[in-house]
């Protein structure tokens, strides 16, 4: 029971860790190319600015959450 | 850090940090954070125009998070989701307009700020007193405290509320066998969401400070089932209020996305801290956290009717 624990927690940290690494290099791949660009669709183009703002947030959530499973799958199968 | 679309100078640090902490209690608790996340933002300069929007927006991408670990741990109930949306979007936009009406008619701040701290208020001390007579009795019975059994073997101490619910039989009634409830009444379930929604619209934020308390206790759903499910809810709810403030200018996604780094982490830590934990005690625990909403609101209230 204690070592099913212990893996559980190892799983845990280690998804966070490579969420955590993959959420901060999304963040300044945004920050360096589509900064700028999102400035001016936010006076020039409202309507498109609110679906790219949108579709940023679910691409953060879900495509970042996609690949981490992926990783966490693959470093799994790899340990074993 | 200078953010453009908003024109302001905020710590990236700060925002993270912000994020985390509301990240993780809305894991946990199924609640969107807004009434830390305001005043928060607030406080550092960001307009409340900006303050609105951006929270909506963290919102959507923390509840995704939050929502799919929960999905994984089957916490979900996808088809009371789905009723639930209809009634949140149709009370949230009869929220919004109760806003607009008390603009006109009275000290807006004012009346939201003093309905915010009694609601609130009210929902905490219930809560406490509930989870408290439940775990109370569960310690004189045989009722074990173990957090592995079922999610549907919830307890709560006034299952009576649920039990007279779903003894309506107004028609169509809905069978929810994921959350265990063998019959009932669409209605009941739609007033629950439209009252939720009322309190997004007016208040703002998701709601789930009376969302998730009103599907366990008139509902009867269990505890976990209620939080996954409210996450679930709140991702429709909140993305539509995004798109809505988006066209109007009131989201800055920049600050949005650097917030949801802290709050990303902070949900999926939040989540998978629920399956360690029995329903009377997220209760109890969430009891904590509408009081800490009441506080804030109240300090802020006496500080700008300050002579």
């Amino acid at each position: 029971m204690k070592s099913v624990k212990i893996s559980t927690l190892f799983h845990l940290i280690m998804e966070v860790t490579i969420y955590a690494v993959l959420v901060s290099a999304y963040l300044i791949l945004v920050l360096h190319f589509l900064l700028d660009w999102l400035k001016e669709l936010f006076t020039k183009q409202p309507e498109v600015y609110a679906l790219v703002a949108i579709l940023l947030m679910i691409g953060q959530s879900v495509g970042l959450e996609r690949l981490t499973a992926s990783l966490v799958h693959f470093a799994r199968q790899r340990r074993e | 850090m200078f953010f453009p679309i908003s024109g302001v100078h905020l710590d990236p640090i700060y925002l993270i940090l912000i994020g985390f902490v509301v990240g993780t209690l809305g894991g946990f608790f199924g609640v969107g954070g807004s009434f830390l996340t305001a005043p928060a933002l607030f406080a550092v300069g960001l307009p409340m125009n900006f303050v609105v929007g951006t929270d909506l927006a963290h919102i959507v991408g923390k509840s995704i998070v939050a929502a799919r670990t929960h999905r994984v741990l089957g916490n979900i109930d996808l088809k009371l989701a789905g009723i639930m949306v209809i009634g949140t979007i149709a009370g949230s936009e009869t929220g919004v307009q109760a806003i607009e009406f008390l603009k006109k008619a009275a000290d807006v701040d004012l009346v939201v700020g003093s309905v915010s701290v009694i609601v609130f208020t009210g929902i905490s001390l219930f809560c406490a007193w509930e989870s408290w007579m439940t775990l109370r009795a569960k310690a004189r019975t045989s009722w074990s405290s173990d957090p592995t059994l079922s999610k549907r073997q919830d307890a709560t101490a006034i299952d009576g509320f649920a039990k007279a619910v779903q003894k309506i039989k107004l028609a169509p009634m809905v069978r929810l066998p994921h959350s265990g409830i063998a019959s009932i009444s669409f209605w009941a379930i739609l007033f629950v969401s439209f009252i939720g929604g009322v309190f997004s619209g007016f208040l703002g934020g998701g709601a789930g400070y009376i969302r998730m308390p009103a599907m366990v206790y008139l509902l009867g759903i269990p505890t976990h089932i209620a939080v996954g499910t409210d996450l679930f809810e709140i991702i429709i709810s909140a993305g539509y209020g995004t798109v809505r403030h988006a066209m109007k200018g009131n989201v800055d996604i920049v600050i949005a996305l650097i917030m949801q780094t802290g709050a990303a982490l902070g949900a999926r830590i939040g989540a998978n801290l629920t399956q360690y934990f029995t329903g009377p005690r997220i209760r109890l625990a969430f009891a904590s956290i509408p009081l800490l909403g009441a506080i804030v609101i109240a300090l802020r209230l006496l500080n700008s009717h300050h002579p």
